[in-house]
C-alpha cells in the first residue's frame, strides 16, 4: 500500500525545497520563493494589498500588473494574481487609470454603430501601433478589434472581447487615448441589444407563465406533504 | 513520479471508460455516501452558536466565533450622516448590481456600497451558467423537482417557486441590456446540462457567464449614474431603536475613516465566506467572500437558516500550486469529461450533484486511489482530453478559453493533459432567511444573493446562483424602491448593539473577535 502511495506522488523539487529568488516590487528589492503568484509574493513581502485584489480567478481585471523579466528591456503585462514570479524580476501594479467611460441609454440608441462615433469619437483615430494587442494580458487582438468597431463588425468585435476582463491595461499605451475596453464594452452590449435574434422560444415560456397554464401542475406539487413530493421527486429523471 | 508519467494512466484506459455508463447512486447510497465524507457532515468542524437568534444551531467553528464576534463600533460613535438615500444596496457583485438597477430603475435614490470594486465579487468567475427553462421540453415546474432533489428537499417552496418562474423574464432582461447568451441556429437561446437537472437548462456565455453578465451590469450602473461608495467595508448596520433597519456605517478602506449613510432600506448583498477556509479548505472564492452581511445582519436579530450547510465544488486545481483551489469549471463534465482515479477507473456518475460527486472525490481520496502532491494536497484526475476525442480536436478550446488560458500561463495545456482536482470550498448553501421579497425578519433589512439562505436547500443545485442573484436582487430592489415614497427615514441608532454587547456579555463571551472580518490576513508578519 505504502508502495503504491508513493507511485502516486507527483514530484515538485520546488515545492520540498523552495528556492528564493530576488525581486523587486515597485523598484524595492525582496527574497520570496520562487513560482508563488504575484499576488502572493507582495503578501509574502509583508504588503497589505487592498486595492489591486479582486476575485484571485484571473477574471476580475483588479490586479493588472507591469513586469520586466531579468536583463529584458520588454515592459509586459499580467493578471497579478495568475502570474508567477522567476528571479530578477521586477513588477508594480497598475494604479487605476482615469480613461473616459461614454454613458447611454443602451435600449435607446437609434443607430448603435453610427452612435460610436458620437460617444467614442477617438475610436477612428486608432495610428496602428499595436500596442494595445501587445498589452493585453488576455491574448486579444484589440487593435484588429478597434478597427473592427470602426467598420461596424460589431460582432466580431463581441466574439473577440468575450474574453476581456477589462482591466483596463491597452488604455494607457494608447496615442489616440481610446479605451479599446470601454469601446469593445459599449460594441458588445450593442451587437446583443440591437442586432442579435430575439429568441422566440424564450417569449412563450413567458407568455406561458404569465397565463398560468403550470396552475395545475403547481397545485398538485405544492399540497404534496414530503413523502409524496420525495416520491414524485424521484419519477423525474 | 513525473506528472506525465503519472497521467499516462489516463490516456490509457480513456477508451475502454468511454463504452462505461455510471449509474446514478440511488437515494439511500447517496444519503450513506455523504454522512460519510461529505465535509459538512465532520461533527469536530463544527460547534453550536451561544447566542443571538440562532442560539444553539450548529455551524462551523470559523462562522459561529465571527458571528459572536464584536462591533468595531462604539456605543457613543457619532451616527451623523454623510449619505442619505432611499435604498441602501451593501455589495457590488451581481446581487447588489441587479438591486441597485431595480431600485434606481423604480425611482428611488440608491447608493451602491462595496468593499473592494464594483464587481468584484463571486458573480464574476461564474462559469457554468444560469440554469433558466426556456428549452420546450423543460419547464419552471420541472426546474423546481430538479433544484429541491439537489437541495435534498430542504429549500424553500415559496422562494424556489418565485425563482423559477421570474427566470425566464430576468433572461429577458438580461438580453435586452445587451448580455450574449450562446444561441442555437435557430436564434434560440443554446440550453446545456448541469449536474443534478433533468433537462439541458443551463444559458451560458462560452465559460465566461458570470463575467459577461457583470461586464454589461456594472456598465449599467455607471450609465444610470447610480452613486458609487467603493472601497467603504460596511462595518454595522443601524437601527431606529426599535428593531427597523435604518442605514449603516462603512469603513472607508483607503483613509481609515467611517462613512455613516442613512437609508430607508438596506439591501445586504455581500456573498459568501469561502475566505474563512472553514476546515482548512481552499477556496474558489473572491478576496473579499468573509461572511460579512452575515455578522452584520446576525447581531440586528436577522435569523439564519441552513448555516451549517456549504457547498465543495467537485473540481478544484490541486495542481500547479499557483492554481490551487481555483475552479475547474462543472462544464467540462456537462460536456462528457470524466473522473478518474490512479487506478484508472471511474468512481462516480459525473454529473451527479455536487455534494455527491465531491464526497465520492474524497472517498477516492481516504481509500487510497488519490494521486498526491509534494505540498501535501491530494486529488483524482478530471480527463479533460476526452472532450476533444469525444467531440473533434478544438473542442477544449473553443468551449472552454478561459479555463485554457487559465493553465497556460503556467504551462500546462489541458485539451492535452488531464487536470488534477479536489473539492474547494465555494458556497454557502445557507444564510440570512428571507421572505419572497427577499426581506429578513428585521424590518427593512433585506438580503440578497449568496448571503440569503433557504432557496438553496442542503446543497445548491449548479447554475442557480446566477438566477438567484438576479431574481432576489430584483426582488429586493424593487420591494424596498416601492416602500420609499410613503415612508420615512427613522433614527440612526446602535440599539441592537448595545443589547447584542449585553448578550454576549451574558453567556461570557470574551473571544476579542471583532467581525466582520472585512478582508483575509494573508499579509505575512515579520
Amino acid at each position: 500500500m505504502a508502495q503504491e502511495l508513493n507511485e502516486n506522488v507527483i514530484d515538485q523539487p520546488e515545492v520540498m525545497k523552495p528556492r528564493m529568488v530576488t525581486i523587486e516590487i515597485a523598484g524595492k528589492k525582496v527574497d520570496v520563493p520562487e513560482g508563488i503568484t504575484v499576488v502572493r509574493a507582495m503578501w509574502y513581502a509583508g504588503i497589505d494589498v487592498v486595492r489591486g485584489v479582486g476575485c484571485l480567478g484571473g477574471f476580475c481585471g483588479a490586479c493588472a500588473t507591469y513586469y520586466r523579466t531579468k536583463d529584458d528591456p520588454k515592459v509586459r503585462t499580467c493578471l497579478a494574481c495568475q502570474m508567477a514570479v522567476q528571479d530578477g524580476m521586477s513588477f508594480t501594479m497598475m494604479p487605476p487609470f482615469p480613461a473616459r467611460k461614454a454613458t447611454y441609454e443602451i435600449q435607446k440608441l437609434q443607430d448603435p454603430k453610427q452612435d460610436l462615433f458620437n460617444l467614442y469619437p477617438e475610436a477612428p483615430l486608432c495610428r496602428n501601433c499595436n500596442a494595445c494587442t501587445e498589452a493585453c494580458p488576455q491574448k486579444i487582438d484589440v487593435r484588429e478589434g478597434v478597427w473592427k468597431a470602426v467598420f461596424g463588425d460589431f460582432k466580431s468585435v463581441s466574439e473577440m472581447f468575450m474574453d476581456c476582463v477589462m482591466c483596463g491595461m491597452c488604455t494607457p499605451v494608447c496615442i489616440a487615448d481610446i479605451a479599446p475596453n470601454l469601446v469593445a464594452l459599449y460594441v458588445s452590449r450593442a451587437q446583443g441589444a440591437h442586432f442579435t435574434d430575439k429568441p422566440v422560444g424564450l417569449d412563450t415560456r413567458i407568455k406561458e407563465i404569465q397565463d398560468d397554464i403550470y396552475k395545475d401542475e403547481w397545485a398538485k406539487i405544492l399540497k404534496m406533504n414530503e413523502k409524496e413530493l420525495a416520491e414524485h421527486c424521484a419519477t423525474v429523471k | 513520479m513525473d506528472i506525465h508519467a503519472l497521467q499516462q494512466i489516463v490516456h490509457k484506459t480513456r477508451d475502454a471508460r468511454r463504452k462505461q455508463t455510471i449509474p446514478k447512486f440511488s437515494p439511500a447510497d447517496r444519503d450513506q455516501l455523504i454522512h460519510k465524507y461529505h465535509p459538512d457532515f465532520r461533527a469536530s468542524a463544527y460547534r453550536p452558536i451561544k447566542f443571538g437568534p440562532n442560539e444553539g444551531d450548529k455551524t462551523v467553528v470559523e462562522l459561529a466565533t465571527l458571528l459572536e464576534g464584536d462591533s468595531s463600533i462604539q456605543d457613543n460613535a457619532d451616527l451623523t450622516p454623510q449619505y442619505t438615500c432611499d435604498v441602501l444596496v451593501i455589495g457590488g457583485g451581481g446581487a447588489g448590481c441587479a438591486a441597485a438597477l431595480h431600485a434606481h430603475g423604480a425611482g428611488a435614490k440608491t447608493i451602491l456600497a462595496t468593499k473592494l470594486r464594483l464587481g468584484d465579487s463571486n458573480s464574476v468567475m461564474a462559469q457554468g451558467g444560469m440554469q433558466i427553462s426556456v428549452a420546450p421540453e423543460d419547464s419552471p415546474v420541472t426546474h423546481f423537482i430538479d433544484t429541491l432533489k439537489g437541495g435534498h428537499m430542504e429549500n424553500d417552496h415559496a422562494l424556489l417557486k418565485v425563482m423559477v418562474e421570474d427566470g425566464p423574464s430576468i433572461a429577458k432582461w438580461l438580453l435586452e441590456l445587451g448580455v450574449l447568451f450562446d444561441r442555437q441556429a435557430d436564434g434560440n437561446l443554446h440550453v446545456k446540462k448541469g449536474g443534478g437537472s433533468s433537462k439541458p437548462r443551463l444559458l451560458t456565455c462560452s465559460d465566461y457567464t458570470g463575467l459577461e453578465i457583470m461586464r454589461v451590469l456594472k456598465d449599467e450602473v455607471i450609465n444610470q449614474k447610480i452613486q458609487l461608495l467603493e472601497f467603504a467595508a460596511a462595518v454595522e448596520l443601524l437601527s431606529d431603536g426599535q428593531g427597523a433597519c435604518t442605514g449603516a456605517i462603512f469603513k472607508d478602506l483607503d483613509n481609515q475613516r467611517h462613512v455613516v449613510v442613512a437609508a430607508k432600506s438596506v439591501i445586504v448583498a455581500t456573498g459568501g465566506i469561502g475566505r474563512l477556509h472553514i476546515q482548512g479548505f481552499p477556496t474558489s472564492n473572491h478576496y473579499g467572500a468573509t461572511g460579512d452581511g452575515l455578522c452584520l445582519a446576525y447581531r440586528m436579530g436577522a435569523k439564519l437558516a441552513h448555516v451549517d450547510t456549504f457547498q465543495y465544488h467537485p473540481s478544484g486545481a490541486v495542481y500547479p500550486e499557483q492554481l490551487i483551489g481555483a475552479l475547474v469549471t462543472e462544464g467540462i463534465r456537462s460536456e462528457g469529461g470524466h473522473l478518474v482515479n490512479a487506478k484508472g477507473e471511474r468512481f462516480v456518475n459525473e454529473l451527479d450533484t455536487r455534494d455527491v460527486v465531491s464526497s465520492s472525490i474524497i472517498r477516492e481520496c481516504e481509500e487510497g486511489r488519490g494521486i498526491r502532491t509534494m505540498s501535501g494536497r491530494v486529488g483524482v484526475w478530471l480527463d479533460t482530453p476526452l472532450l476533444d476525442a469525444e467531440h473533434g480536436p478544438g473542442t477544449v478550446e473553443k468551449h472552454f478559453p478561459a479555463m485554457m488560458m487559465q493553465f497556460e500561463r503556467f504551462g500546462i495545456d489541458i485539451s492535452k493533459d488531464p487536470v488534477l482536482i479536489y473539492p474547494t470550498l465555494h458556497y454557502q448553501n445557507g444564510g440570512v432567511k428571507i421572505d419572497t421579497n427577499s426581506e429578513t425578519n428585521v424590518k427593512n433589512l433585506f438580503v440578497a444573493g449568496e448571503a440569503s439562505g433557504g432557496l438553496h436547500g442542503r446543497n445548491r443545485l449548479m447554475g442557480n446562483s446566477l438566477l438567484d442573484l438576479m431574481v432576489f436582487g430584483k426582488r429586493s430592489g424593487l420591494t424596498a424602491a416601492g416602500r420609499a415614497q410613503s415612508m420615512k427615514q427613522g433614527a440612526l441608532t446602535l440599539k441592537h448593539v448595545q443589547q447584542f454587547r449585553a448578550e454576549a456579555k451574558k453567556h461570557g463571551n470574551a473571544s476579542g473577535v471583532i467581525s466582520p472580518m472585512i478582508l483575509p490576513a494573508y499579509t505575512r508578519k515579520a
